[in-house]
């Protein structure tokens, strides 16, 4: 043990060794760039940045050529099919702003100082002085200020900030009325004709055969004279359509297996469901005839059109609410009533 | 199955060209030519009377019977040639065409004569004759709408066509002919819901063609379509890629100065 300290290097009071094991190398010697030492290679190089500066002067000014010589749009098959103003000004300003770029380099690379230093690492804190003066100002100031002596200053001062809070969160009023019980109900009513999106079309119910998807809205939202519902526009007309949106599709009537009570809410063979994934909402309408699986193409929300709306697959908690509907006197489907629950998205307030 | 496909390409080989030479014929000497195609071409899996023919553990359909599917599906799966299927499986994708125009026709009739189905469509169904330019332009607006309301969920906002599950796929309609979209769409294959004259009405249809034909002339401006979805795609493979190149050209600038072995002689 004793022997060993004796090999050891000697200790000295900074916890370095006094004299290092291996003697430091220092640096190796300084080799000169070229231009460092060749006059004319330095004014080569000189020259070169300044070139390339220049190239990038000159793209530039064709750049402004090029904005004003091909309009967008002016024989958009030329060049590789991507446009005779799209490459030329794309490349020009390319050019001008890599002509700059590289010169740089070229000029911090060649010409700039070539100096090679050492910063050696030094401690993280400040000094014990600094911080010495600095906790005495601080004292100092704390005191001078009084706000320990003076307590009935310093808890209004916190009352006055912490109120400022305040109108933050009454500024969050503003993000509208609270929906109330809207989100429980869309425009459906009974007997409400299901329409064609789009057109606004009525659909018999001997126009749809087996295999027949089709995008229906509440006729509600195409009123005429002869149907009487109120002009609806603006939000109210979008939300509604987005609530009301359904699809229906026929299938053969022995494949749908309807839960208890929803026997009779589909007609020989056609069920309609909301369009609106109960994930986040996207709308709904990649159906695959063979198996009835409706997917939603945003998160791949799958769910049985055959079996009330299951979910088969998918980040959606919910089945697809489904609408009720019937034939009315002229044959034509219509609503039993409206959503038997809230379509779309779950909320923090439904059960 | 191996050596049915054999049997059947085979059969088919040796008496394709001598049925290929029909002339005009009357509609049952059509359906009996057809019947003599299907027999050869399509009758090992769709059944010796289009009834369909199930796989040996019973539970899936090998072909799916032929009963009322009627002569539009026919035209669709044979005269895009997707129908002889190589294989069975999930997605019979367009191929090259296997029977002529007449034969075709034949098949179709034979297939029309099992039960009544959607007809292939009269050209004018989807032609824009006696359209003035301005009725054009509103049948192709109403035709978007229709489209991006009815088809874009499976075949993408301009028609490229999109993935579905297991192994499935729509389409691409890009390139798909007006009368080929016109009987997809009445017969509803594959997984394709049907939108037949009652859900789409004929009108309807020639205004989702005419859409389809219109978004091809419409200009593209620079670089890859994907699906139409603009340069979104492709600005991300180039800062992913960029990003790298840039920063092994950054290390190769600082590793690299030009020196030389001289010394400094200082003036």
């Amino acid at each position: 043990m004793s022997d060993n300290q004796d090999t050891l290097p000697e200790i000295s009071t900074n916890g370095l060794p006094a004299e290092e094991p291996i003697a430091n190398p220092g640096l190796p010697a300084h080799t000169w760039r070229p231009t460092d030492i060749d006059p004319a290679a330095e004014k080569r190089a000189e020259r070169q940045v300044a070139a390339l500066f220049g190239i990038s002067m000159i793209s530039t000014v064709l750049f402004v050529v090029a904005f004003f010589a091909f309009k967008v749009g002016d024989e958009p098959t030329v060049v590789g099919g991507f446009g005779a103003s799209t490459v030329a000004l794309g490349l020009t300003f390319g050019i001008a702003l890599l002509a700059i770029g590289v010169g740089v380099i070229q000029w911090a690379r060649k010409l700039m100082g070539d100096h090679e230093i050492v910063e050696m690492r030094h401690p993280a804190s400040s000094s014990p002085e600094d911080r010495e003066v600095t906790l005495t100002q601080l004292a100092q100031g704390l005191d001078e200020s009084g706000i320990g002596r003076r307590p009935l200053v310093r808890n209004t001062l916190l009352g006055a900030v912490g109120l400022l809070g305040v109108p933050m969160i009454v500024a969050l009023r503003d993000l509208g009325p609270l929906p109330g019980d809207k989100l429980y109900h869309t425009i459906w009513t009974k007997g409400m004709r299901v329409v064609r999106d789009v057109v606004g079309t009525p659909i018999h119910v001997s126009d749809l055969q087996i295999g027949d998807l089709l995008n229906g809205e509440p006729e509600a939202l195409f009123p005429s004279e002869e149907n009487g519902y109120p002009e609806l526009s603006g939000v109210d007309s979008q939300i509604a359509k987005s609530k009301g949106a359904v699809i229906l599709h026929r299938m053969e009537p022995s494949e749908i297996t309807p839960s208890k009570g929803r026997e009779n809410w589909s007609v020989q063979g056609i069920v309609a469901f909301s369009k609106i994934c109960t994930h986040v909402g996207c709308p709904i309408s990649l159906n695959e005839q063979q198996s009835h699986h409706l997917l939603c193409p945003c998160h791949q929300s799958t769910f049985d059109l055959a079996d009330n709306g299951r979910v088969l697959f998918g980040p959606a908690a919910r089945s697809l609410p489904q609408l009720p509907i019937e034939v009315d006197d002229e044959g034509y489907l219509v609503a039993q009533s409206d959503f038997t629950e809230p379509v779309g998205p779950s909320f923090w307030e439904r059960d | 199955m191996l050596i049915g496909l054999l049997l059947t390409g085979g059969l088919y080989a040796a008496f394709a060209p001598a049925s290929g030479a029909g002339e005009q014929q009357d509609d049952a000497s059509q359906v009996a030519e057809g019947r003599k195609l299907f027999l050869v071409g399509c009758a090992f899996c769709h059944g010796q009377n289009g009834e369909g023919v199930l796989t040996a553990d019973g539970k899936q359909q090998l072909g799916p019977t032929l009963a009322g599917v009627g002569a539009a599906a026919v035209d669709f799966q044979v005269g895009t040639g997707r129908m002889p299927a190589v294989q069975p499986g999930a997605q019979f994708p367009a191929k090259r065409v296997q029977y002529t125009q007449e034969e075709i026709d034949a098949l179709a009739a034979y297939v029309a004569s099992l039960a009544p189905g959607p007809a292939i469509p009269a050209e004018s169904d989807y032609s824009t004759d006696g359209m003035t330019d301005q009725e054009k332009e509103e049948a192709i607006v109403r035709g978007g709408q229709i489209f991006l309301t009815n088809c874009s969920a499976c075949h993408n906002f301009e028609g490229s066509g999109g993935a579905m599950p297991n192994g499935k796929m729509a389409a691409s309609l890009r390139n798909a002919s007006e009368r080929h979209i016109y009987e997809a769409m009445l017969s509803g294959p594959g997984e394709m819901d049907v939108f037949s004259n009652g859900n789409l009405t004929p009108d309807e249809k020639r205004d989702v063609i005419l859409y389809l034909q219109s978004i091809k002339e419409a200009p593209k401006y620079g670089g890859f379509s994907m699906g139409g979805i603009g340069p979104v795609s492709e600005g991300m493979f180039a800062w992913l890629g960029g990003m790298g190149v840039l920063v092994g050209f950054a290390v190769w600038i600082a590793a690299h100065t030009t020196r030389t072995s001289k010394e400094k002689v200082d003036a």
